[in-house]
Order: structure tokens, then sequence, then C-alpha cells
């Protein structure tokens, strides 16, 4: 049993990620899977309008998940749709979150009225959306780095409003009670309406009530076009790639024409469909309107469908859930029955490594980027180097430590990137001068796989540390292996964020037309850089050993952290596009707990509860 | 004294000095990033990194209180060359470590030049203009110009410097002593009326009836340019020819005879002329469809040399830019609608030197720390001595000596 157990986890663990992958499902009998992924144009970048709804979600709540008025949990296209097609009854789902004091006080908002006490309908402050508008307006006139944390809540609050209506105004129109319906009577007016409006002494009194219509929906059309998010109708054959318009535009179009628009009129018998819960008609009306783009955009559609179910799998999120269980098994092998559990751990770590690789893969693809564009990949990246790292470590130490580091690492930086992600879409379009493959390529892969094996480094000397002090488990021989697989991890990190930094230098000397600039991404990457030289240069001194070296690794973590988010607080240089408001406390605890552990590194050697020679590495 | 001696040569040559020196640079650039907040990118070069000592304002004194780039990266390299010099020993285990050091010296030397030689400037062009200068980012000049010609001006610059040093300036072509009364390095202008009475030079001479300069503190923001002005006077030998009042903030030169001659003067942005002229024939601001994102900058220019050698056209965007006439020219921003490209001109005689030294480190570290790896993979392939699963699994196969031993 002993010996079949790693394998029969790992094998059931593989199962349940294959359940992962599959087609989704529908939750009812509406064909949720069809519609979610049609295809629109968002910030420069054609998506699937699953993807739309759940980074819209992601941004105003920071969850995916909506319930209903009645209880219900409604999946983000059931939340569109009804947000999109019956939006007085969207207008009650509580998808806002509002934390901070003053603003509730503001909108007249206790918590307590609030799901979860913290998220709130577009209803429930209704009636105080101009002065969020006002407040927003003043706060927009102080520099983003120097607004307080009320300013910053009132900004984001008002983009998130916003957002939401402009995502009501991308398929229908949000003030017009009964859009769909007034559709249906522009739809049969048209060519009579076109006919009195062209006449010159008007066609009597019928036409001229069809001429008020026809210039009441205009007027409805060009408010649609002006705040649409999204551009839902896909260019015509024969027409660029990129020309994908508004629902709006598409409608103001039908005057010139003289006819309906097939898109957009598609979308508007999806509605009714919804609204009126004809699944049937709903269904043929996605499918149809697929298979048409099928044949019109098949390379768009396939990237859109790959993501569609890339959403779906959230490969990411059951990463993060097998390296957790690697982490707690590795560390429990250190305890109890060592080699079962450590083969299990190392065969979830390996698991969960693939996966998190399918998931940067499949990305890279969907982009046609390599795979570090922004924050968010930086992060996914960190983990998977850091991890291959340790996989390799394991590999050759078979001692847990590797599955440990890795499991704590692929967790860590998975959940820096989800974080992350509540920013928006992750996959954003790339500005002016960092639109090029080969440097993102170059620079940015290497100087990131430098972050991973600094941070790898310094988990080590973590471990280290809090085996060594807190528990009875470092022996002789991990001692010293952690004190060689530290050094190790630092000749790579040294050798890599040299490599990163230098070929930065060669990208601002291509672009900027200097080699160095003292900018603070740069001054933040050579900080890295010649830690990691101090570490390597008092080893070979001599002035330190294995302690030692773990404690100046430990504060490679606090230079790491300082060059990859630290940098980006300040709001200052070239490269603060990255620039973020509330990771700021994050950091400074990140930097205090790192010092902490240094400090109980410094408690006397008879004082650790594993007795440890703190023999100098060979 | 030989006794000391010996010791400063240890000290130089010693790890620990490196380490220091290393420990050092890096307070200074952490300092320096966040100082980026309050100064500007610009002046905390200056401050910092292009410096000997960084002096810290304590109320109305400022104290030295670091040493400053020159210092730590000077330092760094005596060391570094002591020690090569000291200990050393050709060895291949060591060319990693010889060829890493080699590209630092390189590096750290060609940090310095470009420091001393690297000159910036920018280029503005609007569609259909052509120029054969590009203007300083943060220089100025004093200009007098012999205008009496039809077909030719004949300039003579004085930097802002001089004027800073209220140095009279006495030129072979010019007729009459500067002599430079104020200067302020950054100054608005009002009409005199407004203030009468106002204390400090006054000009006396063109503008200057009505309009007087005032200083203003000077700026470090990125976002914000200091305008010089300054009073000079002309003083021939028959006495002055009147006391001006110049200014960046006035766009066009004020004009004066002397002597039968027509003059110009002015105090302009800094020029630097090239023996080539370019000519913006269009500027293309991409974004992306459906948005405001930039996707890309390019300008397409016209480049002419007088000598008819060289006319044809160059297309400079993002990342892409062009290397002419021991310049580069790289797309830096635009105005105007989109109608005017600023392009940044860099002239860097030693652009070179950090490629050579980066190419030279990532070699030796490639070695060294592959040397590590080769043998770290090696001792891991070896059978341990003395473990007994080795024979065991293996039975029929001869003990192998270190078994026997």
């Amino acid at each position: 049993m002993k010996k079949y157990f790693p394998m029969i986890v790992v094998l059931a663990a593989a199962l349940a990620v294959g359940a992962t992958l599959r087609t989704p499902r529908n939750p009812a009998a509406f064909d949720l899977v069809a519609f979610g992924g049609l295809p629109v144009l968002v910030n420069g970048r054609v998506k699937p309008l699953d993807t739309v709804a759940r980074t819209s979600l992601l941004t105003m709540q920071g969850r995916q998940r909506v319930a209903a008025t009645d209880g219900r949990k409604l999946a983000p296209m059931e939340w569109m749709l009804d947000m999109l097609y019956r939006p007085h009854q969207a207008d009650h789902y509580q998808v806002f979150e509002v934390t901070h004091p003053e603003i509730l006080s503001m909108l007249n908002l206790a918590a307590e009225d609030g799901a979860g006490k913290k998220r709130f309908s577009v209803r429930q402050f209704a009636g105080k959306l101009a002065e969020l508008d006002r407040q927003a307006k003043l706060a927009d006139s102080t520099e983003s780095p120097l607004r307080s944390t009320f300013q910053r809540a009132v900004v984001q609050l008002r983009n998130n409003v916003a957002l939401y209506q402009r995502l009501q105004n991308s398929l229908a129109a949000s003030d017009s009670e009964d859009f769909l319906e007034q559709l249906a009577k522009f739809e049969k007016a048209l060519p009579a309406g076109l006919a009195a409006t062209a006449a010159p002494g008007g066609g009597g009194a019928h036409a001229s009530e069809d001429a008020k219509l026809m210039l009441e929906m205009s007027r409805v059309f060009m408010t649609m076009d002006a705040y649409s998010y999204f551009h839902p109708i896909p260019p015509g054959a024969g027409e660029e790639p990129t020309a994908w318009k508004t629902a709006g535009g598409a409608w103001s179009e039908s005057f010139a024409a003289g006819k309906i628009p097939p898109a957009a009129a598609a979308f508007a018998t999806l509605g009714r469909a919804w609204r009126s819960g004809q699944p049937e008609i709903f269904n043929a009306t996605a499918q149809a309107q697929r298979q048409r783009l099928n044949e019109l955009h098949p390379a768009v559609m396939a990237k859109v469908r790959a993501e569609a179910r890339f959403n779906s799998a959230q490969p990411f999120y059951t990463s993060t859930i097998l390296y957790v269980v690697a982490f707690l098994l590795g560390f429990v092998s250190w305890l109890k029955a060592p080699e079962t559990l450590r083969r299990t751990a190392f065969g979830l770590v390996v698991l969960a490594f693939v996966l998190a690789t399918a998931g940067i893969a499949g990305r890279m693809w969907i982009e046609a980027r390599p795979p570090v564009t922004n924050l968010y990949s930086s992060a996914l990246f960190v983990g998977w180097g850091a991890v291959l790292l340790c996989i390799v470590l394991e590999f050759f130490y078979k001692n847990a430590i590797g599955s440990v580091a890795a499991g704590l690492i692929g967790f860590a930086t998975l959940l820096i990137a989800h974080h992350l992600a509540l920013g928006g879409d992750t996959m954003e379009m790339m500005r002016a001068v960092l639109d090029s493959n080969f440097w993102l390529a170059t620079h940015v892969v290497t100087v990131t796989i430098g972050y991973s094996a600094t941070f790898l480094a310094g988990l080590l000397a973590l471990i280290y540390v809090l085996r060594g002090v807190l528990t009875r488990s470092l022996d002789t021989a991990a001692a010293s292996a952690l004190g060689r697989m530290i050094y190790g991890i630092v000749c790579f990190a040294t050798f890599f964020s040299f490599v990163g930094t230098i070929l930065g230098g060669i990208w601002a000397d291509q672009s900027w037309g200097r080699f160095w600039g003292w900018d603070p991404k740069e001054n933040g990457a050579l900080l890295i850089v010649i830690w990691n030289a101090i570490l390597l240069h008092v080893r070979w001194a001599g002035l330190v050993k294995t302690r030692g070296l773990a404690c100046l690794a430990i504060f490679g973590n606090v230079v790491t952290a300082w060059s990859w988010f630290g940098v980006n607080m300040l709001g200052v240089g070239l490269h603060s596009y990255g620039f973020m408001d509330s990771a700021f406390w994050w950091l400074i605890a990140f930097v205090a707990s790192q010092l902490a552990v240094v400090a109980l590194a410094a408690v006397p050697a008879e004082k650790w509860r594993s007795a440890v020679r703190f023999a100098a590495p060979r | 004294m030989k006794n000391l001696l010996r010791q400063l040569r240890d000290v130089f040559v010693s790890l620990k000095l490196t380490v220091l020196l290393l420990l050092f640079s890096m307070v200074l650039i952490f300092a320096g990033t966040l100082d980026q907040v309050n100064l500007g990118i610009w002046a905390v070069q200056e401050k910092y990194f292009r410096s000997f000592v960084v002096y810290v304002p304590l109320g109305r004194i400022a104290v030295p209180a670091f040493p400053g780039g020159y210092t730590i990266g000077g330092l760094l390299l005596l060391n570094l060359i002591a020690a090569h010099v000291y200990r050393f020993t050709f060895n291949w285990k060591k060319t990693g470590i010889l060829l890493t050091h080699l590209g630092l010296i390189i590096l750290l030397v060609g940090e310095l030049l470009s420091g001393l030689w690297q000159e910036d400037y920018h280029l503005r062009l609007s569609e259909g203009e052509t120029r054969n200068y590009a203007e300083s980012f943060r220089h100025h000049e004093l200009v007098l110009i012999d205008a009496t010609a039809s077909d030719y001006d004949e300039v003579v610059a004085i930097p802002e410097e001089s004027l800073g040093r209220r140095s009279p300036v006495q030129h072979p072509r010019l007729p009459f002593r500067v002599v430079p009364k104020s200067y302020y390095p950054n100054s608005t202008l009002h009409m005199r009326s407004a203030t009468p009475g106002a204390p400090g030079e006054q000009a006396t001479a063109g503008l200057g009836d009505h309009v007087a300069a005032s200083p203003q503190p000077v700026t470090h923001r990125p976002d914000e340019k200091n305008v010089p002005s300054a009073i000079v006077e002309l003083s021939g030998v028959d006495g002055s020819l009147g006391t001006y009042l110049v200014s960046a903030h006035l766009a066009a030169p004020q004009v004066f005879t002397h002597a039968g001659r027509t003059w110009k003067i002015a105090l302009r942005v800094q020029r630097a002329y090239y023996p080539f002229s370019l000519t913006l024939l269009k500027f293309s601001h991409d974004r992306y469809p459906g948005t405001e994102i930039p996707k890309n900058f390019s300008s397409r220019l016209r480049i002419v040399t007088p000598d008819g050698r060289d006319d044809r056209e160059v297309l400079i965007y993002m990342n892409n830019p062009l290397r002419y006439g021991g310049a580069t020219f790289y797309q830096a921003g635009f105005e105007n609608n989109d109608l005017t490209t600023v392009l940044q001109v860099v002239r860097n005689p030693s652009w070179l030197v950090p490629y050579i030294a980066c190419g030279l480190m990532t070699l030796g570290l490639a070695v060294q720390f592959g040397l590590h790896l080769f043998a770290f993979v090696g001792k891991r392939r070896r059978p341990v001595p003395g473990a007994a699963v080795a024979p065991a699994r293996n039975p029929g196969a001869a003990p192998s000596p270190s078994l026997i031993a």
C-alpha cells in the first residue's frame, strides 16, 4: 500500500485536473457557452464575452460569483445577460464592493445593508450617483500617487459604476425602458420612416409618427455608440479585420443602408429570448451567430474558443490548490512517513507545474506574446521559474525541500497573481515602446527568471532558519544540503539577473538612446545584481558560513520585492506603467516578516531546536 | 613606512573592501531612487551618481553625507584592478572570473565616459519642416548674430555657464564686449509698468524699456522647465551700446545696428548643428482599434547632405532608431495634434563600450557557473563511496576499487 500510495494520489489528482479541462457545461436550458463564446472587441483585443463578464465582475467586486436577489447563484454570463436585458432586475444585484467608511457614509450606506457587509447594488446608491461623480471629479485633479485613500476609493468606485453603465450600453440602451420593444417597432417602421423623413412635405400623420420614432431611435443609437464598452459587431467580409463596430454604431448605419444590421439584430433576438425565457430561440440564434463567425473569421474564433475554454478550466486556480497540498505533504514528510509523502508531494508539484505551464502556454498562444507582458504575468512566471528550479533541486537531493519550497512559492505567486488580476483584463495590449516581442522574450523573461531564483534562494534560506530554530528536523545532512542549494541558486540568480539587467540596458539604448539612465526600475534590477554579487563575494572571502549566507539570502527577498513592486509604487520613471496603490502595506508587512526571520536566525546556535553545526558549505 | 604601505595594499586588494563598496553602492542607488520623487531624474544623476560626495542640506548648509558615484565607482575600480594585479595567476578555472571582472572594469570606465561625453538633444519637426540642428534639453546659450549679409548669418554663441559666472566676454568676431549684469537660471517676465521701482539691474535698450525679468526658484520636476533670463551690457570702444534684457521666454531675437552692421541678440536653447538636414514627411501615431492606447509612433523623414551624397527616406519608430553621422535619432514624442514629431538625438562616442563589457561579463559568468554546475552534476552522478546499495543491486559485478579500500 505504502508503495502505491504516491501513485494513487497523483493519479487521482490528475483525473480531477482532467475533469476541469472538459468542455464547459450549461447550468440550465440556455446555451450560455455559445453566447459567452461570442467575440467582442474591448481595449484593442478581440475576446469572448465570457472574459468580459468575468473581468468586469472581478474589477467591480473582486470575485466572479454573483447572487441574484432571490439568493440564486448566477454564473458570470447569467449576470451579464440580466444586466444587459433585464436591467431593472439586475440593478438590484449587489456587485459593487464598497469598504471605505467615508464612502459608505457619503452614499448613505450601512455596511450591514451590503452582501457580506461590503457589496452593494447600484440601486442602493442610485440617488447619490451625482455626488459620487462630483467627488471623483474633485479627486481626478489630484495626481494619482498623491491621492488620499478616500480619493482613490472614490475614483475606483466611479470607474466601476461607469464600467457597469458602459457595459449596459454595449448591446441595449440602458436608459430606455423597453429598448427591445422599441427596436421591434423600429425594425418594422424603418423603410416607411426613411421614406417619410426623405419626403419634403412628410407623408401624413402616420408617417410623421414613424419619423418621430426614427428621430428618437437615432438619438438612442448615438448614445449607445458613445457609451459602448465593447464593440460586438464583427467586420464584414472585405472590411478591415480590426473594424469592429459598436451595436449603436451598427444600428445608426441602418438609416443610410435602409436595412437592419444582421449581427446587431441577432443580439436583439437573443435579448428578447432571454427576457421572455425562450431557450430554443436563444440557443438557435447564438449557435447560428457563432457559425457565421466561424466561417467569416476562423482564426479569431479559434483563439476566442480557446480563451473561453481557458476561462472555464481556471488552470491557475487548480494549480494553487495542488501547490498547497504538496506543501503540506512535503512538510509532514519531515516528521512522518518521509519517503511515501515525499514522493507524493513531488508528484503533485510536477502535476501542478505541468498545469501552470499549460496555462502560461495557453495565454502565450492567445496573446501571441512571450510569457511576461505585465505585472500579472510576471507573477505567474516568477512562480513558474522558481518551481522549475525546485523540481531540479528535488530531483537531485530527494529530501522534500524542493517540494516544500515549490508548494510555497507556487502558492504565493499565484495568490499575488490573483490579486493583480483584480485590476482588469490580464491580457492587455502592449503600449508602443513595449510592443516588441524580441525584447519581451529576452530582457523581460531573463530578468523575471532572475527574480524567481533570488526569491527561491531566499525561500530556501527561510526554510533553513525556520526548520532549524523551530523544529528538530534539520539534521546535519539536510543543513549542509540546504547550504549548497542556497549557494547554487544564488549563482543561478546572479547570472540571470545580470544578463537580464544588461539586456534591459541594450533595449534602453535601442529605444531611449542611453544604455543606463538610473531609472527606478533599472536601479531596482541593479540592486538585485549587486546583492547577489555581495552574497557570492562574502562566501568566497569566508566572511560568512551557512547561517550568514541564509540571512543574506533572506534579505535578498526584500531587495527583489522592492525591485518587483516597490519601485512601481514611487510613481516616477519610465517604467511606472504597472502602478499599484493597495499593495504598499503588503510590501511593508513582507519586509517586516523577512527581517523578523533574520532576527530569529541570530538566536545563538545552542538555542536552535535542531542542533545544527553552522558548517561552511562545501 | 613599509609596514604602512603593506597595510594599505592589503586594504586595497581585500575582498572585504569589495563587499563594503558594493554595500555602499546599494545604499547610494536606493537613496538615489527614492530621491527621484523629489528631485527628478536629472538632478538625482548629478547629485548621487555623477559626483564625488553627496551633500545633504542641513538647515541652510550642505553637509557631506555619503560618498558619491564617482568615489564608490572609482574605489571599486581600484580595488578590482589592485586585487587582480596582486593575485594574478593564470588558471583555466579562473577564466570565468577574469572575464567577468575585465568586463566590469570596462563597464565602469564606459559609464564614466558616457557621463562625460554623452550629449542629449531633441529635434522638433512639423510635417514638411526641414532642420539641420537639434536643441538641448536643458542648456541655453546667448547668441549674437551678425545678420548683415543677406544669404548667411555669423553666429557667436556664449554658453549659459559664462553668463552665470558674470565674467565679461571678448570674442574676436565681436566688435564689442559682452558684460553679463545679472543672470536668472529660472525666471518670469512681466511688464515694468506693473511693478514700478522694482530692484535689480534694469535694461536700457530693446524690449527692456518696458519688460523686466524676475528670478524664480530652479525646478527639477520632469514636467517643468527652467526658463532663464539675463541682463547683458554690450560695450564698444566708445562706451556702452546699451543694456539688453534677454530671455528664453522671448521667441524672436532683438535687433540693433552697430557700426553699419545689423546685429541680433537672443538667449535661446543651445543648438547642435549637423552636416545634413532632416525633413519630416509624415508622423504617424497608431492606436489599437477602438481605443486610445498607443500602438506605435513613427516618423518618415528625408535625409539630405549638402554634398548630394545622401538623399533618401528613412523611417524611425519605437525600438528602431536611426544611426547617422555619429548621432542616433530616436522617436521620443509628439506634439501639436500628431503633426509635430519629437526626436531625441544622442551623440555618445562610447556607446559600444557597454556592449563589449556586457558581452565579456556574460561569457565570464556563464563559464564560471557552468563549471560549478558540471562539477556538481558530476559529483551527484558518481556513486557515493560506502553506500551499501550499489553492490547489492549488481551482485555479479566485480567490486569497485573504492569499496575494497
